[in-house]
């Protein structure tokens, strides 16, 4: 039994229509991720999922159960905002203990679990301080901590990172991917438009794009056959070189697509002539941005330092079975030619 | 070198502009605020009238407490400090300050919730909430003194019509009901200004804490005792504050809707009357400067306690 499934799930605010014929069904324990550019309408799907939106058509099912009609604080849900939403006036073991409160527990049986949540994030010596005096980091484990003491069946994560910093991201990052191993049967959804937080936690990835599914996936399956041209371009960083015009039309499609760690630069043959327009160096991995003569401006990532200059003229090379190609609607032509990528994806 | 002084010459520079923008500022408060303060106090110590301003003599504390000897052995105290009249003024003023701050607080509170909430045409009902407050407070007065006719008002008819009352009532001339009828009126004007403080007050709390409160199942009683309460409460004393101030000061509401009765007479109405009407300048100074002193004193003795409230709660 699937531990959350939607339904042909649509959701209109007015007459806007941001959500079409949502159909997917998460398994117990997943971690997954709704991924996309702002406005796809992912947060509006992890709030349906809440109870905080009103769904328009569909069906949602919580561990069989459907539950459009149930409120939020029956679903058996847990949410971390992106802006904490603690409680300002009350301390950190209140604002983990004030839910609790309101489902009756005993007191020694809130205690017990405020004080093992507290545990698990370390944040134990900060239990009698308010909010204001905790860091954005610290604030962040209690509202997790504060999810986790409700001991829910599925925890959501609407872009619980992006008001951290880039260093105490990347280890929040870590430890939520540590506390999924930890709850284990607790099924995560989350929340963000960072496609390396998508890749690094999520068992499986669902990308949206203007309130559409375009592929749900792991994480290497959306990187190796995406399923759409959006999805190409989406998933991976730098994102993926695009190449229109002759070139392709003569291949018989509408695109051509190359990652810029498929292509190896030279100065002295290659499939595309160009100069070089700019170079990034960021010591272990090197970008060049090259001016191609005929298929326009191409990126391409090159491991360590290297002594490429702007206005040097290059050669950039696809590697074997490195290009995906895409027709008008954006959907892939075969897997990738040729090489070792390409027998996994191909027909 | 140019610290050798322990100021240097940059922090010079700004001192003399902070005191040359400054300036204007003081002399203003000193020409229209202080001035006149300290004219009045000092009259109060003299036995200044009306067309004698300028021979006051000085004499002493005789405007608050004098004991008249009447050289049989018997004597009496006389003064502001043992007149009846003032001291039922100030009792006035006080019922009419914490009665009619009590129901403004309670009935704005109860409108800023309402209107804090998203419902069609809510933008209307805040601007139209808000002309009681806008009109004028004698033209107000006067509209209601109109209604509360004992003769013509509309107030008697419609209540005549419903059978609640069985001969008309005079409302703002009857001792009975004139301290009513003035509540009412205050009430009804001033709520709307309460409303608005508290507004601004909750539209300070941010929403997504109540959206966690709905994950987590509060219910409205609870929400609001715990969670709204506990984050608007700052901004509703400082809004009680303000209004207890005005309400302490009351003065054009009475003196339109109730002139000359003892039941409503204030404070400021006390004041006015012995400087003006009787003749009695130095007497209504003392009773202005007790006024002031009274207004002070209670004022601060509220931000005291509630600010120990406050701190209290940030720990």
């Amino acid at each position: 039994m699937a531990s959350v499934e939607l339904r042909s799930v649509e959701k209109s605010f007015g007459s806007v229509e941001v959500l079409h014929d949502i159909n997917l069904s998460l398994e117990k324990g997943e971690f997954i991720v709704f991924v996309g550019p702002s406005g796809c309408g992912k947060s509006t799907l992890l709030r349906l999922i809440a109870g905080l939106e009103d769904i328009t058509g569909g069906e949602l099912f919580i561990d069989g159960t459907c539950v459009n009609s149930v409120l939020p604080a029956k679903r058996g849900i847990s949410m971390v905002f992106q802006s904490y939403a603690l409680y300002p006036h009350m301390n950190v073991y209140d604002n983990m203990a004030f839910g609790l409160e309101q489902a009756r527990l005993s007191k020694h049986e809130i205690d017990r679990r405020v004080r093992e949540a507290a545990g698990m994030l370390q944040i134990e010596q900060y239990l009698d301080r308010k909010p204001k005096q905790l860091s954005g980091g610290q604030r962040q484990r209690v509202a997790i901590g504060r999810a986790i003491t409700r001991q829910p069946k599925v925890f959501l994560f609407d872009e619980p990172l992006s008001n951290l910093d880039a260093a105490l991201r990347v280890d929040t990052r870590i430890e939520i991917a540590r506390l999924h191993k930890r709850l284990t049967g607790t099924t995560m959804v989350y929340v963000t438009h960072d496609q390396v937080e998508a890749m690094t936690l999520a068992d499986r990835i669902v990308v949206l794009n203007a309130g559409r599914i375009e592929q749900v996936g792991t994480p290497l399956e959306l990187y190796e056959q995406p399923a759409s041209r959006f999805v190409a371009g989406f998933i991976g960083s730098p994102r993926m070189n695009f190449i229109e015009g002759a070139e392709p039309a003569a291949a018989g499609v509408h695109a051509l697509g190359v990652r810029p760690e498929h292509l190896d630069v030279s100065r002295t043959e290659g499939r595309w002539k160009g100069t070089v327009a700019l170079v990034e160096k960021l010591g272990s991995d090197t970008f060049i941005h090259v001016t191609t003569d005929t298929s326009g401006m191409i990126n391409a990532r090159a491991v360590g330092n290297h002594g490429f200059q702007a206005g040097d003229t290059v050669f950039v090379t696809p590697r074997e079975g490195s290009i995906h190609r895409f027709n008008e609607d954006g959907k892939p032509v075969g897997g990738p030619v040729g090489g070792p990528v390409a027998e996994e994806g191909s027909e | 070198m140019a610290s050798n002084a322990g100021i240097s010459t940059l922090s010079r520079q700004r001192i003399v502009s902070a005191w040359l923008f400054l300036t204007p500022m003081l002399l203003v408060l000193a020409s229209v605020a202080a001035y006149p303060l300290i004219r009045t106090i000092y009259f109060g110590f003299t036995d200044a009238s009306i067309d004698l301003i300028a021979e006051a003599q000085w004499v002493g504390f005789r405007n608050y407490l004098e004991y008249l000897d009447y050289g049989d052995g018997e004597g009496e105290y006389f003064g502001l400090l043992v007149d009846a009249d003032w001291w039922r003024a100030v009792w006035n003023t006080l019922r009419f300050t914490i009665i009619s701050v009590f129901f403004e607080t309670l009935f704005g509170l109860v409108i800023a919730l309402v209107l804090n909430r998203e419902f069609r045409g809510r933008s209307l009902v805040r601007a139209a909430v808000l002309i009681p407050w806008a009109i004028p407070t004698i033209v107000s007065a006067k509209m209601w003194a109109w209604m509360m006719h004992d003769q013509f008002g509309i107030l008697n008819d419609i209540l005549l019509r419903l059978h609640i009352i069985a001969e008309p009532v005079a409302w703002t001339a009857s001792p009975d009901t004139a301290m009513l009828a003035v509540l009412i009126v205050d009430i009804w004007k001033t709520t709307p200004f309460m409303a608005l403080l508290i507004l601004a007050g909750l539209q300070m709390v941010p929403g997504d804490i109540y959206e966690a409160a709905r994950l987590d199942g509060v219910g409205p009683v609870r929400l609001f005792r715990r969670v709204t309460w506990p984050l608007i409460m700052p901004a509703v004393l400082v809004a009680i504050v303000f209004r207890a101030l005005d309400a302490l000061r009351v003065f054009d509401i009475i003196y339109v809707l109730t002139p000359n009765n003892e039941r409503t007479r204030t404070m400021s109405v006390f004041a006015r009357e012995n400087l003006f009407d009787f003749d009695k300048f130095a007497y209504g100074s003392a009773a202005s400067t007790l006024l002031f002193l009274i207004i002070a004193l209670l004022t601060i003795s509220f931000i005291w306690a509630t600010r120990m409230n406050v701190e209290a709660d940030e720990r």
